[in-house]
């Protein structure tokens, strides 16, 4: 039997994917909005809905980023609601783990898994960045290398809570009177270096009893810590080769930790173009890459790389000459850092530019690309399947350049022709997002080792 | 502008209110984990065009002891997060004012208020909320941030104690002045989406609030646009002079618990002079009693319903609220005089739901009506408007204009 692939949609955000200026293009604020990609994504089986998160706004060059789609709504309030109009659907949110505390994010988790019968899942994040921490009671407190100590622990305290009701606390005999079966039901006491926590969880234990983890970071640290505590990586490795050198590294991890390759699934972030033929896919992915990197925006884009104010430069000229400045504070804040090591990246990145005779735009066009399967619904369906049977993804998240139509196209198109070969649901099988993608239950906390 | 419309609100918590709800109730004993129960009972309150439901909720788990759990196993215990069932009734309620409960001691002023003006984008303007004070040890070691001294219930004119409560109270009024701040900070007209400068906002029209405090400082602007209402309704419950001061500076309603009639016009007098006292600027704070109420068809029904609750709890009840039991008829009668006394409106604590809650909206609601005091349906509108409240103009709108 084939490897199942595993389909979620990632609702249209707050970066230069979406793209705001087509007619299509909706709100990303109206709960209608929510509701049509939700309601699309589980028309077309998808295991779940996903939500990105970011807690400031983007500035670059200390002003306030105007180019892209801004403003969002709350992903845990959003994800509730989105229970109430789907049936089946995983609602995963990304909720950073450093600006949170683990007593209330994992009662509003638990409360999520409740209140959709077995749905919820969360995205771990990491950014600890002091500009960030602006926005909150802690402040930029957390030195950059603690950040997956603090997420490891924050999950570790999490399952703790989401444990510490007893599977058969709730009596709820009305003739005896005895509403629980015990009389301290939800203690728990957690002592670490990260939290020092005692008391009682007020959420009796919820369907899928852990909600589905997942975890986005790429750094050694980043991929550790998912290999011991999540489900599931969102990566941005989009191409089949890079796709298959991160599965390996990342499922080899999973042995130390006492796990089996199946129990951490790969979801790369993928877009998808769609046309009748080969060369109207081709011509229309052309064009979105044209709306979604403005002259402005791949100046902005090159700036991000080089940290330096380039306003001056012409987008259709070439590259600066200059090296990437690493001694200066960041230009751009309140995005993830995507280069380890800016300098070499500008090495490469000038020498496409002369090999291809790229000027800034068609250049930053060229390596932020992330339109991973261009074709028509046949070549792609054909394309994703091949990328899963050769193991560089289990799955993948799709993330649309339209609000909200951006996926209707994909599940009306691709997903049947998925079904077809065997490699898709034809109907959801089971009711919680475990179920859907096939993680059997929680594994205990007690099963899983403890931080150093 | 006088307030002459009657408001009704019902306050849900777990299978209602008496300690003993659960043992009689016809739910089942768990159903306040399910969200078919909260959807029922807020589309119950919505077919009577109550104005608003508020969700309970705190940062630990029930109980009738001062600080940290009783011990008690005959008692309704655990509970989910108040905002997230307020999200899920939303999109299946039309008209019908949330008002959940959150904690803002402990918590992020930044997430509280993100997630309350998401609230109102998901229920096209129909969120309130009720920010509350954790003074409960038990809840501070549920964050392990702070350390609070026992609050002794005996001795609440202590030096300490009245320090502690009046520096709790500061620092969430700090918080709900964070939270309204960043619903300001985005004007309306913010997202501009001109295509011809390639700009998706207007970032002059967004502002960082700048909010430095005793406690902590934010930043902002918000992520969120600003909510539907502009402000959504802040509603705050206070039974002395230190919360009422909170409210009068802080929120849009104020949920109070006078014993009777004439404590019910005292009550309000004392909340019109707070009101003064702090210079409160823009309209009267909207004054909602608060009362438990158990009825049934008969005086007799209802003391015997009442009896055999009673009998099977093991506490008291402890309401700080006045307790009604009687016919849908009396407490008609019982709000009219109090309606008189100068209370705006009524936040009914259902004894028992449903039972109670179906009381008030299939014959309370009926016979207020029949005396001409109560709407009959909604008008459109939002919260704010529901409440006779307009929607505020921004404050940092009007610094730039
Ligand atoms: C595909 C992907 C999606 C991400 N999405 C978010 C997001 O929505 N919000 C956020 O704050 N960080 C996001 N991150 C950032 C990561 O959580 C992390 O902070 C960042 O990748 C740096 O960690 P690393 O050094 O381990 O890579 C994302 C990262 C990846 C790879």
């Amino acid at each position: 039997m084939p490897k199942q692939i595993i389909l979620a949609a990632h609702f249209p955000g707050v970066n230069n994917t979406t793209v705001w200026s087509d007619p299509a293009s909706g709100s990303q604020i109206d709960f209608a909005s929510f509701v049509h990609l939700a309601r699309t994504a589980e028309r077309g089986l998808f295991d779940f809905f996903f939500l990105a998160e970011g807690l400031r706004l983007r500035e670059q060059r200390g002003r306030i980023h105007d180019l892209d789609v801004v403003g969002r709504p709350d992903t845990l309030t959003v994800l509730a609601a989105l229970a109430a109009v789907t049936t089946h659907l995983g609602l995963a949110g990304t909720l950073n783990a450093t600006f949170r505390e683990p007593y209330e994010l994992a009662r509003q988790l638990a409360t999520l898994d409740h209140l959709s019968g077995g749905r919820a899942a969360w995205n771990v994040v990491t950014t600890s960045d002091s500009f960030t921490g602006e926005n909150f009671r802690r402040g930029g407190f957390m030195d950059r290398s603690l950040r997956y100590e603090r997420a490891a622990e924050f999950v570790r305290t999490a399952r703790e809570l989401w444990e510490s009701w007893a599977a058969d606390a709730l009596a709820g005999d009305r003739d005896s009177g005895r509403y629980l079966t015990a009389p301290d039901p939800g203690a728990f006491i957690h002592h670490g270096d990260q939290f020092d926590i005692a008391g009682h969880f007020t959420v009796p234990r919820s369907p899928q009893l852990h909600p589905v983890i997942l975890q986005a970071g790429d750094s050694p640290d980043g991929r550790e810590f998912a290999a011991s505590s999540a489900d599931a990586i969102f990566s941005r490795h989009g191409t089949l080769e890079a796709g298959q050198e991160f599965y390996r590294d990342v499922k080899s991890r999973l042995a130390r930790h006492g796990r089996e390759p199946d129990d951490l699934k790969i979801i790369p972030g993928v877009t998808v173009v769609l046309g009748d033929t080969d060369a109207e896919a081709q011509e229309k992915a052309h064009h979105i890459r044209r709306q979604q990197v403005s002259p402005q925006t791949a100046i902005l884009l090159l700036e991000q790389l080089w940290n330096r104010d380039l306003s001056g430069h012409d987008p259709e000229g070439p590259l600066p000459a200059t090296d990437p400045d690493v001694s200066a504070d960041a230009i751009s804040r309140g995005r993830a850092g995507m280069y380890p090591d800016p300098v070499a990246t500008a090495r490469q990145w000038r020498a496409l530019a002369e090999e291809k005779g790229l000027g800034i735009r068609d250049l930053i066009i060229e390596v932020t690309g992330r339109q991973s399967f261009i074709g028509t619904p046949r070549q792609v369906a054909e394309r994703m399947n091949h990328f899963v049977q050769a193991d560089a993804a289990d799955g993948f998240i799709l993330v649309p350049h339209l609000t909200p139509g951006g996926l209707d196209e994909f599940v009306d198109r691709v997903v049947p022709l998925l079904q077809e070969r065997g490699v898709f649901r034809t109907r959801y099988a089971g009711t919680t997002l475990r179920e859907h993608l096939g993680l059997g239950a929680a594994r205990p906390v007690s099963a899983v080792a403890a931080p150093r | 502008m006088p307030d002459t419309t009657l408001h009704l609100a019902a306050a849900l918590d777990g299978l209602g209110w008496h300690p003993a709800a659960w043992r009689l109730s016809r739910a089942d004993p768990t159903a306040p984990l399910s969200s078919r129960w909260w959807a029922a009972l807020a589309g119950e309150a919505e077919r009577a065009a109550l104005d608003l439901v508020t969700l309970e909720d705190s940062l630990d788990l029930q109980s009738t002891a001062p600080d940290g759990p009783d011990g008690h196993t005959d008692q309704l215990r655990g509970r989910l997060d108040a905002l997230l069932v307020a999200a899920r009734i939303a999109p299946l309620t039309q008209h019908i004012g949330l008002v959940p409960t959150t904690s803002v001691t402990h918590t992020e002023p930044f997430h509280v208020s993100t997630a309350v003006a998401t609230l109102d984008h998901v229920s096209g303007g129909r969120a309130g909320w009720r920010p509350r004070v954790s003074a409960r040890r038990s809840e501070a070691r549920h964050f392990g941030r702070r350390n609070l001294p026992a609050l002794d219930p005996a001795h609440l004119d202590a030096p300490e104690t009245v320090r502690l409560v009046g520096d709790l109270f500061t620092e969430a009024g700090d918080a709900v002045e964070v939270v309204r701040r960043l619903w300001d900070s985005w004007q309306d007209d913010a997202e501009i989406r001109d295509v011809a400068t390639g700009r998706f906002v207007d970032r002059d029209r967004l502002h960082y609030i700048d909010f430095a405090g005793r406690w902590f400082s934010v930043k902002g602007p918000s992520i969120v646009p600003r909510p539907p209402q502009g402000q959504p309704v802040v509603a705050a419950l206070a039974h002395s002079a230190v919360p009422y001061a909170f409210a009068a500076r802080h929120a849009d309603v104020v949920f109070v618990t006078p014993a009777d009639a004439g404590h019910a016009a005292a009550v309000v007098a004392e909340v019109r002079a707070v009101e003064e006292t702090v210079g409160r600027t823009g309209p009267p704070l909207r004054i909602l009693a608060d009362l438990l109420v158990l009825l049934d068809e008969t005086p007799t029904l209802a003391r015997r319903r009442r009896g055999r609750l009673d009998d099977l709890a093991t506490t008291d009840v402890g309401s700080d609220a006045a307790a009604f039991t009687g016919t849908p008829g009396q407490l008609a009668d019982l709000i009219q005089e109090w309606h008189r006394a100068g209370v705006d409106g009524f936040r009914l604590r259902p004894a028992v739901l449903p039972d109670d809650l179906t009381a008030v909206t299939r014959a309370l609601v009926p016979t207020l009506r029949d005396r001409g005091l109560f709407r009959a349906g909604y008008p459109d509108g939002t919260l704010r408007a529901l409440l006779g409240l307009s929607r505020p103009a921004n404050r940092y709108a009007a610094a730039t204009a």
